[in-house]
């Protein structure tokens, strides 16, 4: 307000003022990840590698592409259970495609990608034209897909991946520049992350999908054609799960029961990531870090000591703390 | 449902006043259809032999009496998903506190309702207090459940003594004790929403907890009594469930899918998932028309994973055709 | 105008004392005080926002007033909430039905107060009771205890809730527009039960806006304005003439801009003939472009139905409809939105915004709709979005430091300029407002009045619904009055509020049937 030159001090007041603005609008996440990983690396020296932190981010890559499926559709008002036997399908439904000919690789990629759309079409058109609320239709699917995978595989899967079709979850690209090996797994992470970016932060898909999540009502009043677009992000969710698992097939086992549980991780991940259960919000790279998050948070429960199946009591109270702080809070500013 | 009587208006309306769930006609439906199939595909011992019939209500008494309970808090337009989770950790509870050992019987049984209840408060008090939506609450009261009894036991341990067995197998003349328990169950609930205050108090709550409240009712307690009685349901069947197979395992409820299960048999029974109407007896239908369905596959020699796949689809369609007339958007 | 004060012998049964409330922006109720007697029916009127439902919720407990006092039979009273009137005989029956449809008559009747025994219901004991609530209305031959409520029409449902209010041994009883759902037949009905209640020495207070019923049923009228109260009259000496000049005549609480001159007006861009549906009869008119086209009518009249049509929420069922000169059948709302036309709904939080999303992505969500839905990455670019926001946020006035604000965070104006903001980003040219300005505070009302007006003259055509009378008449260039689905007239510019009303009440020019006239229940 003044027209007199600023002085020093008061210039230095307002660069400060405006780092603290940026600070204070960096998502909660990301100091959360950081402090875990650097306890996580005291605890264990393999995270202070180059090596390390890639084997960690090469194992929480699949994670992250479930999550980024499964944020879009919980910030459109719903949610995806479907996944963790979606993944179990793509894997145990891989092992008896290929059978054990490399050759076969390929097409049995393109053949669980359409199996993938088709659940998501499914899924979307039971929530969109039969109003069966999503957690009852995917919980249902849940059962289908599984028993599909049972079924086929009579219950013990037969044959292995070939070498073709387990690099894309445990190869590395050699000789990178600066990095030297580089995880393929991390490497197609980022590239659905930065694709899904704009197709969730700069389209109008997305846009439509946060409003969808934000107030039916509304959207449909602005035009939006809320039906179309919800089977849409039933349909990316089930493409990325099933990506996901032909990553995870990369060093995981084949049996039938390598997804159970997958969907809830998603779920934690994504509301690590500040995505609001019953929708409105969600954010791609904040996802991606929740996933981060929730990896190295298993990884320290592990360093001290807790066993593995805590962490699915520990998810249970991420969501239901989650949606507790968001009724709450929401209910104090009205 | 035979909860009210209304005047008959002549004899045409004669079923109408009889009040029975229209879930009960399409168990005829599904039961003559099912009895064809047996006959064309099988032997037609589903009609011909009466130890097969029996065995349909024996195949329903684990889902119908954790229904009962499902029934009462979707009537209060709550819904529990965690009660696969508590019929596990009682099958599992169960066999390892009794151990063998018949003087152990009134403790596990003790222990395992004080662990129900406390679940229920716990899903009931999340629910009204922290105001979480009912799904998502006992979405995570199933994760908190699953996590620490996967951590605490990992296969079957310890088994039940033989005179528990008695629950699962007992007969009393030509009848299996589990159906009189599912009858008593499901008079017992019957009784509590037609004949008590508190039946009255949740139908009021769950049609509208906005005319509740101006009526003076405190529906918070009564959504949560709902969800202790239906916690408790999944402990009784739990009960079953253990002294059927004789040992427990962390898998039992959820392989049972006793939580989709329930929802689905509750809403083809005509309790609506918006709460505020329904009863037990359309709920009995619905589970016996899912025990129809489970001898028959059985009958016809269905392999256990396609009727995994079935139930899936079955589940979803039985909802469907509830929820495709409503004029809101899901979500 | 004749202002009667009725001097009673006896004592009043309830008497409010120098009632004031305050909302935020507005003085709901100034110094109000009032006295209802036993064995009288006591109609309160007053146009929408006059402060009636305000008075009823506050003397049921509620509201807390802010100044004032509530005798009841000589003692001073406070209720913190309805169940605490209701015990001590003061009993509303609020506008939206409060009865369980999938009850019977039985539960609803004595929900929460059953008859028991160690919690087991004494059924006998429930149907007697109700039978006896139901033989003191003179109904026990209509109603059954054990029907369901849902199986009942809704005059008999109306009936229930008044069995309801008087089965606490009421001696107060608030009726809030107890017929604005009922046929001429029902209210008949209704008044034979008003009269019992009457003779037991109950005091009635009625409130509603078929002046006819009013005029039926009350012994007394007493008609609100602004908060104000206008004066008390004794029925029989007055008319409903009388009654509403009463009721209108409001000052002005800010400057319109000017009317648009009849020469500015174009081509017609919208042309209803014989539209109708469900809730709507016989639907023609035109609507030119740079005018405004106001819509007055009563509650339930159609107003905000014939708002959904046009913009094929819920569609027209026959008629034609010409958008841009060219036949249309609009069955959705894209479709409407793809002809340039934009709705700005009355319920702003739940039909027009989306709280958590950024000022900047309400803004444009419409016209993105339009889009392929993949598309916008690749047609406009980032850069044209950015132009095109500040752009909008400057023509119409949205103050906020960022336009990456979540909506939630703005005020009522603010959020309303928002809303604006996003057809005027699909390039919409005829522009449906449905109560334009409720719940906005004086300032910002007349900033969206100016833009309104300024919309016109950039071309754009305007149908305003409106329940306020002075923004009808401040605004519109041409009044379409609306009654029971229909459009009852057509008034030039600048007619007075008494011209309207008696249109919109059946009561003006040749139509002088008091009949079923939907009465404005709107909130207040």
């Amino acid at each position: 307000m003044t027209t007199t030159t600023p002085t020093f001090s008061s210039r230095a007041v307002s660069v400060l003022a405006a780092i603290w603005g940026f600070i204070r609008r960096i998502p909660p996440i990301y100091p959360v990840f950081f402090a875990i990983f650097i306890t996580v690396g005291f605890l264990n020296p393999n995270y202070q590698t180059m090596n390390g932190i890639f084997v960690f981010l090469r194992r929480a890559s699949p994670l992250a592409i479930l999550a980024i499926g499964q944020m879009m559709v919980l910030a459109s008002g719903g949610f995806d259970l479907s996944q963790g036997s979606l993944v179990t399908f793509v894997i145990v439904g891989s092992s008896m495609l290929l059978s054990n000919d490399p050759a076969k690789a390929y097409s049995t990629i393109g053949i669980m990608m359409a199996v993938g759309v088709l659940v998501g079409l499914i899924n979307g058109t039971a929530v969109s034209f039969l109003k069966i609320p999503s957690l009852i239709v995917t919980l249902g699917m849940l059962l289908l897909v599984k028993g599909v995978a049972m079924y086929w595989s009579g219950g013990a899967p037969k044959g292995y991946f070939t070498d073709n079709f387990r690099v894309f979850g445990r190869g590395n690209f050699e000789n990178v520049p600066i990095f030297g090996k580089f995880p393929i797994a991390l490497f197609i992470m980022l590239v659905i992350a930065v694709v899904f970016y704009f197709i969730f932060h700069r389209t109008n898909y997305g846009k439509q999908v946060l409003a969808i999540g934000d107030n039916v009502r509304a959207a449909q009043l602005s035009g939006v054609r809320v039906r179309g677009i919800r089977v849409l992000t039933f349909v990316f969710s089930a493409f990325l799960t099933v990506i996901a698992a032909i990553l995870y097939g990369g060093y995981g086992g084949i049996s039938t029961n390598v997804g159970d549980g997958m969907e809830f991780q998603a779920v934690s991940a994504a509301v690590i990531g500040g995505t609001l259960l019953l929708g409105g919000k969600g954010s791609v790279p904040n996802v991606v870090f929740g996933a981060f998050t929730l990896e190295a948070l298993f990884n320290l429960l592990n360093l001290i000591g807790l066993p593995k199946p805590y962490r699915d009591a520990v998810q249970g109270l991420i969501i239901i703390g989650a949606v507790a702080y968001a009724a709450l809070t929401t209910r104090r500013k009205q | 449902m035979a909860t009210t009587t209304l005047p008959a208006n002549g004899s045409k309306n004669f079923f109408r006043s009889l009040r029975i769930p229209p879930v009960y006609y399409f168990l005829v439906v599904v039961f003559v259809g099912g009895a064809i199939l047996d006959f064309i595909f099988a032997d037609g011992q589903m009609v011909t032999n009466p130890a097969i019939l029996t065995n349909i209500f024996v195949r329903s008494v684990a889902l119908g009496i954790v229904a009962v309970g499902q029934t009462f808090v979707m009537i209060g337009a709550s819904i529990d998903l965690s009660v696969a989770l508590v019929i596990s950790v009682t099958a599992v509870m169960t066999s390892f506190i009794m151990n063998g050992q018949t003087e152990n019987v009134p403790k596990a049984i003790a222990v395992v309702f004080l662990i129900g209840a406390f679940t229920g408060l716990v899903n009931g008090l999340i629910i009204t207090k922290l105001k979480v939506n009912a799904f998502i609450a006992t979405l995570g009261t199933t994760l908190i459940l699953r996590g620490v009894l996967n951590a605490t036991f990992a296969n079957f341990k310890g088994s039940i003594p033989r005179s528990f067995e008695y629950f699962g197998y007992g007969r009393i003349g030509p009848i299996p004790v589990s159906i009189l328990v599912l009858l008593v169950v499901v008079l017992a609930g019957w009784f509590v929403l037609a004949r008590t205050r508190y039946g009255f108090q949740l139908y009021g709550t769950g049609g509208s907890s906005e005319v509740a409240r101006l009526s003076g009712l405190r529906t918070d307690r009564v959504i949560i009594i709902a969800h202790i009685i239906c916690s408790m349901t999944a402990v009784l069947t739990g009960l079953f469930v253990v002294s059927r197979l004789r040992a427990g395992a962390p898998w039992i409820g959820t392989d049972g899918v006793y939580d989709l299960e329930s929802v689905a048999t509750t809403v083809i029974g005509g309790t609506a998932l918006a709460g505020g109407r329904g009863g037990v007896w359309g709920t009995l239908g619905g589970v016996l028309i899912f025990g129809v369905l489970d001898t028959l596959f059985n009958q016809l020699g269905i392999n256990p994973f396609m009727k995994n796949i079935l139930r899936g689809l079955i589940i979803i369609l039985a909802v469907a055709s509830y929820t495709i007339r409503s004029k809101r958007e899901a979500a | 105008m004749a202002v009667q004060e009725t001097q009673a012998e006896t004592q009043p049964l309830l008497e409010v004392r120098n009632i004031t409330k305050r909302f935020p922006g507005v003085v709901a109720l100034n110094n109000v005080s009032l006295k209802f007697y036993p064995g009288e029916v006591h109609a309160v009127v007053g146009e929408n926002g006059a402060g009636k439902s305000t008075l009823m919720k506050i003397i049921a407990g509620a509201y807390t007033p802010d100044a004032g006092e509530i005798i009841l039979q000589g003692e001073r009273v406070s209720f913190a909430h309805p169940v605490e009137a209701y015990a001590k005989g003061v009993s509303i029956i609020f506008q939206e039905f409060n009865l369980l449809p999938e009850r019977s008559v039985a539960q609803n009747i004595f929900l929460g107060r059953e008859p028991s025994r160690f919690g087991i219901i004494d059924r006998r004991q429930l149907h007697r009771d109700t039978e006896a609530v139901l033989k003191e209305l003179g109904v026990e031959n209509l109603i059954s205890p054990s029907a369901l409520v849902s199986s009942l029409s809704v005059a008999n449902q109306q009936i229930v809730e008044i069995a309801k209010a008087i089965s606490y041994d009421s001696k107060v009883l608030i009726m809030d527009e107890p017929t604005a759902a009922l046929s001429s037949v029902e209210v008949k009905m209704l008044d034979d039960l008003v009269e019992r209640l009457k003779a037991r020495g109950m005091a009635i207070i009625f409130i509603s806006h078929r002046l006819g019923e009013v005029f039926d049923i009350a012994d007394k009228i007493t008609v609100l304005k602004d908060g104000q109260l206008v004066g008390t009259v004794l029925t029989k000496n007055t008319t409903p003439q009388e009654v509403v000049f009463m009721m209108v005549g409001r000052e002005l609480d800010h400057y319109y801009p000017p009317l648009g001159k009849p020469e500015d007006f174009g081509e017609v861009v919208l042309r209803v003939t014989d539209g109708s549906n469900d809730f709507l009869k016989n639907i023609s008119f035109e609507l030119r472009k740079g005018e405004v086209l106001g819509v007055a009518g009563l509650q339930g009249s159609g107003r905000t139905e014939l708002a959904q049509a046009l913009f094929g929420v819920v569609p027209f069922k026959g008629g034609t409809l010409e958008v841009h000169g060219k036949v249309q059948m609009i069955k959705n709302p894209t479709q409407a939105i793809a002809l340039r036309m934009g709705f700005v709904t009355e319920d702003r939080k739940s039909e027009g915004l989306f709280p958590r999303q950024a000022i900047c992505d309400n803004m444009l969500l419409a016209v993105r709709s339009l889009q392929p839905v993949f598309g916008y990455i690749f047609k406009d670019g980032l850069p044209k979005e950015r132009k095109l926001v500040p752009g909008l946020g400057k023509r119409v006035d949205i103050r906020t430091d960022s336009y990456d604000r979540e909506v939630q965070f703005l005020s009522g104006g603010n959020q309303q300029k928002v809303v604006l903001a996003k057809w005027l980003a699909s390039k919409a040219d005829i522009f449906i407002f449905d109560e334009p300005t409720r719940g906005i505070d004086v300032e910002a009302k007349a900033g969206i009045h100016d833009m309104i007006r300024e919309l016109t003259k950039q071309g754009v055509a305007v149908l305003m619904i409106s329940s306020e009378l002075p923004e009808i008449i401040g605004m519109s260039d041409r009044i379409l009055v609306m009654r029971d689905g229909r459009i009852a007239g057509e008034l030039p510019a600048q007619s007075s509020e008494a011209e309207i009303m008696l249109v919109a009440t059946g009561h003006g020019q040749a139509e002088n049937n008091h009949s079923s006239v939907q009465a404005e229940a709107g909130k207040e």
